[in-house]
């Protein structure tokens, strides 16, 4: 069994990172995804992710959502392990019943989107605050509208998915993600299942949500203009590492590391 | 040298009467009833208990899922009609003594819930998985997945294989009869005993169990349409 000794329990003060990825290791059989992790997101900052795919980088959300099981290391959330839990003064893997209290503070938005194929927008924003936060219907039905009109889909709130472009869906699924009030919001390559004049409607819902809204945002893109305009930090994601992180107007104009120069010259070419 | 073949009363005339096939008609109605009855009963069960097996087999629990997998595959690969049997006649040697009724619709409840329960894997494997990964962002438990999000789904594709089922079930009715559940074949041959007139009434319940099995099938497509549209897919 791994030895986390070396782990705190819980982070101490108000100063803590809302999210703490501490020598995270994620493997398939011998594919390694993520490599002795080390990162952290402060409160409100929006961290984009970028880099080659099979880099590990939409794991690193999916891990945090808590939907792969973590195979070395500790994530913390808001300075409590999410990933493993207090046990006679260690930590040891959690379970599902912790797994599900804590992953409470995070929100999440797909590259597919997943809405709920039978229901409307409006029930698919309902659903959560129901069955999961126990709001009455009415109230979750005023929290779901008051974020239909923050992503511009009011009009459209009793729509079913399949009557929706892919950017109204997606809108949909952030409004519904948004519904569960979480702390941290987690976009995996929201755009990338859109046609390209319809990017713009998502992006620039995310845009809102950066510059009105405390929320700690990590974001896995390929939009590498969007990136460089909204993001605190960028990290560049290269085997299972960050092989490169720093302010976007750094990293995009002037990259230390070779394989980011790569990276962004293929990028740029691609264009 | 065959004219011992071609004996006169190996080949009863073709003899139809009317008037009888009216007398016997009310007795052959009524007897539809309980036709449907048995296969709207035993339907229900299998609905229901199909889906309890399917669940079951995508469990977490090794164990069940291995008993429930091996259960549903011994019912599948023994004849209903020894089922019956076994349930009516075998049932009270374990002190069990149940109703020829009760025991019909036990047997074909529980014969054709394992058939229902691959329909019904089929339709839960065919919802994708990024609907899990969107309800566990949302927070929700598994029973609250499967409730709210996964059956829903899985329904409208498994319909028409549902649908099937039923009328398998309809036209399987008959094999009640050999435990005495007064349905359409076993009145047809109480008919036929008591007066040696076989044609009629098994021409009526041949013809009945026709006119109810094909509108089914348009039924069934209908309502599969109507189950789509319901849930806007």
């Amino acid at each position: 069994m791994e030895d986390l000794s070396g782990f705190p329990l819980k982070m101490d003060g108000n100063t803590h990172p809302m999210v703490s990825f501490r020598k995270v290791r994620k493997a398939y059989g011998s594919l390694v995804v993520l490599d002795d992790l080390d990162l952290d997101v402060a409160a409100g900052e929006m961290v984009s992710v970028i880099g080659p795919s099979g880099s590990g980088k939409t794991t690193v959300l999916r891990m945090l959502m808590t939907l792969e099981k973590i195979n070395g290391g500790v994530i913390y959330v808001d300075g409590k392990p999410l990933t493993h839990m207090e046990k006679g003064g260690k930590l040891v893997l959690a379970h599902d019943k912790h797994l599900r209290a804590r992953r409470s503070d995070i929100g999440m938005c797909f590259q597919h989107f997943n809405l709920f194929p039978h229901m409307t927008a409006i029930q698919n924003c309902m659903e959560g605050p129901v069955q999961v936060l126990g709001l009455s219907k009415a109230e979750a039905r005023d929290r779901g509208e008051e974020l239909l009109e923050l992503v511009g889909m009011v009009d459209k709130k009793d729509q079913h998915p399949s009557r929706l472009s892919g950017g109204q869906q997606q809108r949909v699924a952030i409004a519904r993600a948004l519904a569960m009030r979480p702390k941290v919001m987690l976009f995996d390559e929201v755009t990338s299942a859109l046609d390209p004049e319809v990017i713009g409607e998502v992006t620039n819902v995310i845009r809102k949500l950066v510059s009105e809204h405390n929320l700690t945002m990590l974001m896995v893109t390929h939009q590498m203009g969007f990136a460089r305009d909204i993001s605190d930090r960028v990290c560049f994601f290269y085997g299972g590492k960050i092989e490169e992180q720093g302010p976007p107007a750094e990293l995009f104009g002037n990259p230390q590391r070779e394989r980011t120069q790569q990276f962004l010259s293929a990028v740029k070419e691609a264009i | 040298m065959f004219d011992w073949l071609f004996v006169d009363e190996w080949f009863p005339k073709f003899d139809w009467r009317w008037d009888y096939t009216w007398e016997i008609l009310p007795r052959l109605i009524e007897a539809t009833g309980n036709t449907l009855i048995a296969a709207a009963v035993g339907y229900l069960i299998a609905l229901v208990l199909g889906l309890v097996f399917a669940l079951a087999q995508r469990s977490q629990s090794r164990v069940l899922t291995f008993v429930v997998r091996e259960f549903v595959e011994f019912v599948r690969s023994t004849p209903l009609l020894l089922q019956i049997f076994f349930i009516f006649y075998v049932g009270p040697q374990f002190g069990i003594t149940l109703s020829p009724w009760v025991s019909g619709m036990i047997a074909i409840g529980l014969h054709y819930s394992c058939y229902l329960s691959e329909v019904y894997r089929g339709g839960l494997d065919s919802v994708p998985k990024g609907q899990w990964e969107a309800a566990i962002a949302l927070n929700m438990t598994t029973a609250q997945t499967y409730r709210r999000l996964i059956i829903p789904q899985a329904i409208p594709p498994a319909i028409p294989g549902l649908g099937n089922y039923l009328i398998g079930i309809f036209k399987d009715t008959p094999m009640l009869s050999v435990i005495g559940v007064a349905e359409l074949v076993h009145t047809a041959n109480a008919i036929g005993s008591e007066t040696w007139r076989y044609l009629e009434a098994y021409t009526i319940v041949g013809l009945i169990f026709l006119a109810l099995s094909l509108p089914a099938a348009v039924i069934i497509r209908a309502f599969e349409g109507f189950v789509r549209r319901k849930l806007g897919m």
